[in-house]
Order: structure tokens, then C-alpha cells, then sequence
């Protein structure tokens, strides 16, 4: 019957929307993970902050570096760390890959902010020069990348450490990443010690030595964007957190509250973006769906009057039609499931989580956009008169 | 099964009222014993489509009778209640094209009817089995309907008509569509189906191919039927 073939093809392009529409779920669930995993990974339970600000991933945020000794020292902590977060586009030699440069304190595995397994390689050993990526980067073991002015050996690999964006992260030594966040260009350094110099409030006669201090003050970062703190097992992050907020005089977050922030305030808008995304593919399919039922509809009248004639009730031809149109949604959506699976989500640049809740919905929604789409052609077949069965 | 054929006595249909009024049907006496073909010929405009639809029970005709059986189905107003029961179980149609549902096997298409009429499935289907025995198209059963012939399509949907054991058969030009041999196949499994189900069949037609077959025909002019006997060639 020349129809289904119409029919099959019309519920295969239904079903590529409908692989968009799921592949555009799975990326705000991967961006959710993505945020999640950025949490979990970096093994902290409370991350202390620049006051009033939502860092480090929200807002920027500027810490003094020696602040960790303190807050090490309160009871209740296990581990604090500082750490460095900085977003850039990181060289190679055949180009750049936009990367999180993370900064992590020196220390053994273990460490809050250090990747907690490799996937290759060994773990940043020396002060300097080395590195550690995600392996989403692209990078390999023993590849040289470019961060600002230095060259760094990535020396091991991990999987699965990307920032709440999707970028690949790349550890190195948080000594070398401050530098990276702080250091300017020959020009702009002789620039800023000669306008120095010039003033006299830095260049007494009476004061030597004052000049040379400020310079070399002007020469240091001295600054992380956080400091990580593990809590002792048996001690509530709450309550050392407040504690923290109470003697430290700084903003802390526990695990609950920066997941807010990244889920809730960081990637609000882009998850608003994907949703009216799914709003217009649902309103696309509905009008796909709804225009070929009611065309197949239209095409199938005499049949239909037939039906009316020989004394089919009304309920029975709703039936039939929905039957048609959810058979058209379960098509569509067999072939949008295995192409977000296989087609989309593997070649997707952003992290695509199908999860099978998501399927579950999705599938309850193709069914309720059939059944609705059905309704103008039900009620073109209730229109039909039995008469018109009879006679040319 | 009622075994008393259909009967008309001077059935009327007016269209509209008024300086505008059409008497379709002006004065038809009918007549169709059970087992027995007739014809219902007429050129176009003459009111066969109108009488058809009124002895289909889907338009109401303006004054007469109509006896289907023992029962008084319409006498100058419906006496039944639920006319598309009364299509469903006691009136078979046949059409010019088969207008099977396209996606339902031919047994479906046929177990359809008294499935509707509440008879459980394995009867329904069983029936329409035995019903493509007598039609020969036993081995078709499992078949869509795009996968038959022409001539099989038809004879499915004469298995439609007849699955509910109705007392009358209205065949829409039934053979229109076929050659000759076809169309005269088709009259003699109505002429067979008629006797064996003690059905009265009325064929209304245009084709002279078949014509001669019948033993009576009606013929219909300007709403006014005249009987007249046929040649009955070839039934005997």
C-alpha cells in the first residue's frame, strides 16, 4: 500500500526529531553531570571563598593563599588545599583546545583538587612544567602544551574531569598556575616597574630599598580562588562551615549548596535554552504528527463512511485513528531513540547523558503529542456521513 | 436469520420544501423474496442512489414502508431505534470498490462486523473463515488487503456483506470496476450466496455485461420503479 510508505518514512523523520529532542535532554543532563562530577572529583566537602561572591566556578573569587594554614587548623579538618581555576585556551603545537587550567597544591593523590585516578601515566610529581589532562582534551602523555608564556609535559591522563561548561581540565602546579592568572607580558612588566619608579610616593631618596620591595610586590600573585577543605569523618560540614564563615570572616559552601549554585544559577540559562528547545521540537512533531493523520485521515474518507455504514460506532474509528497515529509515534520514536544512541549522542562535542527516566518520559510524551495530534483528524472522521459510502 | 426478504410499498423522498422541493422518489414498490438477485436499473438521476441510501437506513425517506423481514423498519417514520445496529445486523452492502481497511488482515476486515455486534473474536473469525471457504478465498485469509487481486478484493468484501447472516444485500455496482468474466463471476457468487443464506439481494448497475443475468430487475425512473422480468440467463 503505497500509504505506509508515506506513513514509515513520515514516522522516521519524526523520529530524527525526536533524537534531537532526546539528545537535547541527554545535554542538560550531561551539563548537570558535568557539574555534579566537577563536585565529586574534586574531593572536597566545603569550599571556602572570596566573601559575598559565589566562587569559584559562579563568580570569580580571590583568596590570600596562606588563609588554607588557618583553616587547616580548625578542628574538625582533615585536609584544606588551595586551587586555582582559569579557563583559557591552551597551545599545541597543531592549535589550541579551550581547556580549565587548574592549579592544584602539592602534595600526594589524595589531595582535595587533584584528579582522584588516572587513566594513564602518573600524577604531577615536580613543581613545575608538568602536567596532568582530561583526556576529552585530546592531549596524550608526553605531548608539550603552551599555558601563557611556559611549556608543560602532560605526564598523565584522566577521564570524566571537566569543568560545569564541558571543558577538558588540565592540572598543573598551583605555583605555576598563579603565575598563569597573574603574569603579564616583557612590555607591560617594564611598562608597569618604569611608571613605578616614576613615583615618588614608591621612590623616596630617604627610603632605600622601598622601591625595589614594592616592584617585587607588584611581581608575585599572591592569590588562589579557593581553598578546598575535607572534613574529619564524624564532623558535620555544616557545622564547620559556620564555624568557618564565624572566625574566618569568608563565604563557605557545603556540597548541597555549591550544587545549587552551578546547577541552579550557572547553567540555568542554558538549561532554559534547551527546554524551549524542546518546547518547539514538541510543537514541530505534534504538527507533523497531527498534519500526516490528518491527511492519512482525509485520504481514507470512503473507508471511513464504509465503517460509519456498516454500523462501526464512533469510539471504535477514534480508536482505529489513534491507533494509526500512536503507531506512528512508537516508529518515531523507536528510530529517535537509536539515533540520539548511536547517531547523535557519540559525536555530540558536549557530554550526552541519556538516561533511561528520560527515555521513560520521553516516550509518555509521544505518546500524549500523538493522541493530541490526532484530535483534528477524529474529528474530520466523526464529520463523515455514512452516505457518502453510497452511490459515486 | 429473518427469511422473509425486503419489502417496499410506495416509499417517497422529498429533498427540501417549498418552490425548491425534489421529489427523488416519487412511488417505489419493492419486492425481494429471500435467495433471489434482482436488478435496480436507472440512468443517472433517476433516484437509485436515493433509494438506495433509504433502504441503507442512512437517509430518512419522507412517507411509505419498508418491511424487512417480519419487522416494519420504517412506516411514514423509523419504528427502529438504533439504525446503525440495524445496518450493522440486518443489512449487508457491497460496494463498487472494496474499501477494506487497509490495515487490518482480510479476516479482520471481515470478523470486524460481528466483533462490533458483540460476538467474541474466535466465533467472529471463524465465521469469516468459513464464509472465504465459500467464496474460495480461504488461503487469502491471513493476507492484507493490498496483497489480493482485484476480483479477491471483492469477494472479501462480499464476505463482509454476508458475515452477519443480514436478511438483505444492497450491492452498490458491484462489478463496475471488472471485465466481463470477473463481473460475471461476481453475480453468480451473489446468485450462490443469496441461496445459501436465503438472502435477498438487490444489485443496483449500469452494466450491461450483467444485466441478462437477472430473473427480475426494477427499473427506476424519475423516482417511479417498474418491474419487469429478466432473462435470468446463465443461473439457472
Amino acid at each position: 500500500m503505497h500509504s505506509w510508505g508515506k506513513f514509515v518514512f513520515t514516522g522516521m523523520g519524526l523520529g530524527l526529531l525526536i533524537g534531537i529532542t532526546l539528545s537535547m535532554a541527554g545535554i542538560y543532563r550531561g551539563m548537570v553531570d558535568d557539574a555534579k562530577v566537577l563536585l565529586d572529583n574534586s574531593g572536597a566537602d566545603l569550599w571556602v571563598v572570596q566573601k559575598d561572591t559565589l566562587g569559584p566556578y559562579a563568580e570569580s573569587s580571590s583568596l590570600y593563599d596562606d588563609i588554607w594554614r588557618g583553616i587547616r587548623g580548625m578542628p574538625g579538618v582533615e585536609r584544606a588545599a588551595n586551587i586555582t581555576y582559569l579557563t583559557m585556551q591552551v597551545g599545541k603545537q597543531d592549535g589550541d583546545v579551550r581547556a580549565m587550567v587548574t592549579g592544584v597544591t602539592p602534595g600526594e593523590p589524595g589531595t582535595p583538587g587533584w584528579p582522584p585516578y588516572l587513566v594513564a601515566g602518573r600524577q604531577i610529581t615536580r613543581s613545575h612544567y608538568e602536567a596532568v589532562a582530561d583526556i576529552a582534551s585530546g592531549f596524550k602523555l608526553g605531548d608539550r602544551i603552551q599555558i601563557r608564556r611556559n611549556h608543560y609535559t602532560i605526564v598523565g591522563l584522566t577521564r570524566r574531569m571537566v569543568s560545569s561548561n564541558g571543558d577538558p581540565m588540565v592540572f598543573i602546579p598551583l605555583k605555576d598556575a598563579q603565575e598563569a592568572q597573574f603574569l603579564k607580558d616583557n612590555d607591560a612588566i617594564r611598562e608597569q616597574r618604569r611608571r613605578t619608579a616614576e613615583n615618588p610616593a614608591f621612590n623616596r631618596p630617604g627610603v632605600p630599598g622601598l622601591l625595589d620591595a614594592v616592584i617585587a610586590s607588584q611581581s608575585t600573585n599572591p592569590y588562589v580562588n579557593a581553598v578546598l577543605v575535607r572534613v574529619e569523618p564524624g564532623h558535620a560540614p555544616e557545622e564547620i562551615a559556620e564555624s568557618i564563615r564565624r572566625w574566618k570572616r569568608l563565604t563557605v559552601y557545603t556540597r548541597s549548596q555549591m550544587e545549587e549554585i552551578l546547577v541552579g544559577k550557572l547553567i540555568a540559562t542554558s538549561a532554559r535554552q534547551i527546554f524551549m528547545f524542546l518546547v518547539i521540537l514538541s510543537i514541530v512533531s505534534s504538527a507533523i504528527v497531527a498534519f500526516i493523520i490528518y491527511t492519512l485521515t482525509l485520504g481514507k474518507i470512503r473507508e471511513i463512511a464504509v465503517l460509519k455504514l456498516i454500523g462501526t460506532k464512533n469510539r471504535t474509528i477514534v480508536g482505529l485513528i489513534m491507533q494509526q497515529s500512536i503507531a506512528l509515534g512508537l516508529i518515531g520514536f523507536v528510530v529517535g531513540k537509536i539515533s540520539a544512541t548511536l547517531l547523535m549522542a557519540p559525536i555530540f562535542p558536549k557530554y550526552v547523558l541519556l538516561q533511561p527516566l528520560d527515555s521513560v518520559m520521553g516516550f509518555i510524551a509521544v505518546v500524549m503529542i500523538c493522541v493530541l495530534s490526532s484530535i483534528i483528524a477524529i474529528r474530520a472522521a466523526l464529520r463523515v456521513d455514512p452516505a457518502e459510502a453510497i452511490g459515486g | 436469520m429473518t427469511a422473509k426478504g425486503i419489502r417496499i410499498q410506495g416509499l417517497k423522498k422529498r429533498y427540501g420544501s417549498g418552490d425548491t422541493a425534489v421529489d427523488a422518489l416519487k412511488t417505489v414498490d419493492m419486492r425481494v423474496a429471500p435467495g433471489e438477485v434482482v436488478g435496480l436499473i436507472g440512468p443517472s438521476g433517476s433516484g437509485k442512489t436515493t433509494l438506495l441510501k433509504c433502504l441503507g437506513a442512512v437517509i430518512e425517506p419522507t412517507a411509505g414502508k419498508m418491511i424487512l423481514g417480519d419487522d416494519v423498519i420504517y412506516d411514514d417514520g423509523w419504528k427502529v431505534k438504533d439504525l446503525r445496529a440495524l445496518r450493522r445486523d440486518r443489512i449487508g452492502f457491497v460496494f463498487q470498490a472494496p474499501y477494506l481497511i487497509p490495515f487490518l488482515d482480510v479476516t479482520d476486515n471481515v470478523a470486524l462486523l460481528p466483533m462490533l455486534a458483540g460476538m467474541p473474536n474466535a466465533e467472529a473469525r471463524m465465521r469469516a473463515i468459513e464464509l472465504f471457504k465459500a467464496l474460495d478465498v480461504e488461503h487469502r485469509a491471513k493476507a492484507m488487503p493490498s496483497q489480493l487481486s482485484g476480483g479477491e478484493q471483492q469477494r472479501v468484501a462480499i464476505a463482509r456483506g454476508l458475515v452477519n447472516h443480514p436478511p438483505v444485500i444492497l450491492a452498490d455496482e458491484p462489478t463496475a470496476p471488472l471485465d466481463s468474466e470477473r463481473a460475471l463471476a461476481v453475480i453468480r457468487i451473489l446468485n450462490d450466496m443469496a441461496k445459501k443464506f436465503e438472502t435477498a439481494i438487490i444489485v443496483v448497475t449500469h452494466d450491461e455485461k450483467i444485466i441478462p443475468t437477472f430473473k427480475r430487475i426494477y427499473h427506476i425512473r424519475d423516482g417511479v420503479t417498474y418491474e419487469e422480468e429478466g432473462e435470468g440467463r446463465g443461473f439457472e
